[in-house]
C-alpha cells in the first residue's frame, strides 16, 4: 500500500518535471473517474456494513463448519454475494478450519469471496456493462467449483 | 428542471441522487444511536464496517486513480496493443499477472485499470486475466493467507485458481461479441461529468 503511494508519487513528479499541461490532463481524468465511481461505491460500501453488523462472523460459523454438501453450498453462496475485506474474511477462515471445515468448504469460501462478487455487480457493470459482469461473474463462480474440486484432489 | 416535468419522475430522480447518502446516514444513524444507547451493537459495528471499508477506499483508490489519468495520457496505445493486445502471445499474460499481483486493496479498485488496460488496446482476455490475478493472486493478500490458512493451503489454492483463470479470461474473450464495447471504454467517463 505504502510501496503503491511511493510510485504514484515518483510517477506524479518525473510527470510534472516532463509535462505540465499533460500531468493537469493526467490528474484530471483520474479524478474524474474516481468521482464518477465514488457515489455509487459509497452506497455499496453503506449497504455492505449494514448487511454485515447484522449477520456477524459468529452467525456464519456453524453454518459454514464442518463437511459435506450444505457447507459446502452456505461457502459458495455467502463467498459469492459478500464482500467481506480480507482482515475479516482470513482470520474467520482460520477459525472455520479448528471448527472443522473441510478444505473444499475453505476454498469454496476464500475463492468465491474473492473472484465472484455478487454486491459488487453494479459497480463491474458501470465500466464493463452488464453482459461483460454477468459473463465473468458466472464464469468466475463455476471456476469456484473448479478450484475447490481440485483442492480436494491435491490436499486429499 | 422543467416546470411540467411530472412528479413522480421528479421524485425518483431525486431519490436516485440522495439514496446513496440516504444509506450512508442510515449507517451514521445506527452508530450514533449505538454509542448514545450503549445497548445497539449492531449500529457500532456497522459504523465500524463502513470507517473500515473508507479507509481502504481512500488508502488505495486515490494514488491508483492517479497512476491510471498518467497511464493514460503518458503510455502510447501501440505500446499496450504490442504487448498485450490480440496479437501478442503468451508473454501478454505474464505481464498481466505480474501487474496485477503487484497491486494491493479491493476489486473494485481494479476495474478502472482493466478499463484503461482495454482502452489502450489490451486485448479483452488479457483484460480478464488481469482482474483474476487481481482477484485471486495478490502478493500483500497472499501473506495474509499464508499467516490463517498456511502455506500449504494458500499455495494449493494459488497454483489452482492461476490456470482457471486464464481459462476464464480466454473464455470471455470467445463469448463476448467480437465488437464488444463496454461501457466505460468510450473516452467519456462511466459517470457523470
Amino acid at each position: 500500500m505504502t510501496l503503491l503511494w511511493i510510485i504514484a508519487g515518483v510517477a506524479l513528479l518525473a510527470s510534472l518535471v516532463a509535462d505540465r499541461s499533460k500531468t493537469r490532463a493526467a490528474v484530471a481524468r483520474g479524478a474524474g473517474i474516481f468521482w464518477g465511481i465514488a457515489p455509487l461505491l459509497v452506497c455499496v460500501l453503506a449497504l455492505v456494513s449494514l448487511i454485515l453488523a447484522a449477520v456477524t462472523p459468529e452467525m456464519l460459523r456453524p453454518a459454514l463448519s464442518g463437511s459435506g454438501p450444505a457447507p459446502f453450498c452456505a461457502a459458495i453462496g455467502i463467498g459469492s454475494i459478500a464482500l467481506i475485506p480480507a482482515f475479516i474474511a482470513y482470520p474467520l477462515a482460520g477459525v472455520l478450519r479448528q471448527n472443522g471445515a473441510s478444505t473444499p468448504v475453505l476454498a469454496a469460501f476464500i475463492t468465491s469471496l474473492m473472484m465472484v462478487g455478487v454486491l459488487t455487480l453494479p459497480i463491474e457493470a458501470k465500466f464493463f456493462g452488464w453482459k461483460a459482469a454477468l459473463l465473468r461473474n458466472g464464469l468466475a463462480f463455476v471456476g469456484t467449483l473448479v478450484v475447490a474440486g481440485g483442492m480436494a484432489w491435491l490436499l486429499a | 428542471m422543467a416546470a411540467g416535468m411530472n412528479t413522480p419522475w421528479k421524485t425518483l430522480r431525486v431519490v436516485k441522487e440522495i439514496w446513496p447518502w440516504l444509506l450512508v446516514t442510515a449507517v451514521a444513524a445506527s452508530w450514533g444511536y449505538g454509542r448514545l444507547s450503549g445497548n445497539s451493537a449492531f449500529g457500532l459495528r456497522a459504523g465500524t464496517n463502513l470507517y473500515g471499508f473508507l479507509i481502504e477506499m481512500a488508502s488505495v483508490l486515490p494514488a491508483m486513480f492517479l497512476l491510471v489519468g498518467l497511464f493514460e495520457v503518458w503510455v502510447p496505445r501501440h505500446l499496450v496493443e504490442r504487448h498485450t493486445g490480440v496479437n501478442a502471445g503468451a508473454a501478454a499474460v505474464v505481464w498481466v499477472i505480474l501487474l496485477a499481483t503487484l497491486q494491493a486493496g479491493p476489486l473494485y479498485g481494479a476495474f478502472p485499470v482493466a478499463m484503461s488496460l482495454w482502452r489502450k488496446g489490451c486485448a479483452p482476455r488479457n483484460v480478464f486475466i488481469y482482474l483474476g490475478a487481481f482477484s485471486a493472486m495478490k502478493i500483500p493478500m497472499l501473506t495474509f493467507e499464508v499467516a490463517f490458512l498456511g502455506w500449504s493451503f494458500s499455495l494449493a489454492r494459488t497454483l489452482i485458481t492461476l490456470p482457471v483463470f486464464i481459462l476464464i479470461g480466454f473464455a470471455m474473450e470467445r463469448l463476448l461479441p467480437a465488437a464488444y464495447s463496454p461501457p466505460g471504454i468510450a473516452n467519456r467517463l462511466p459517470v457523470g461529468s
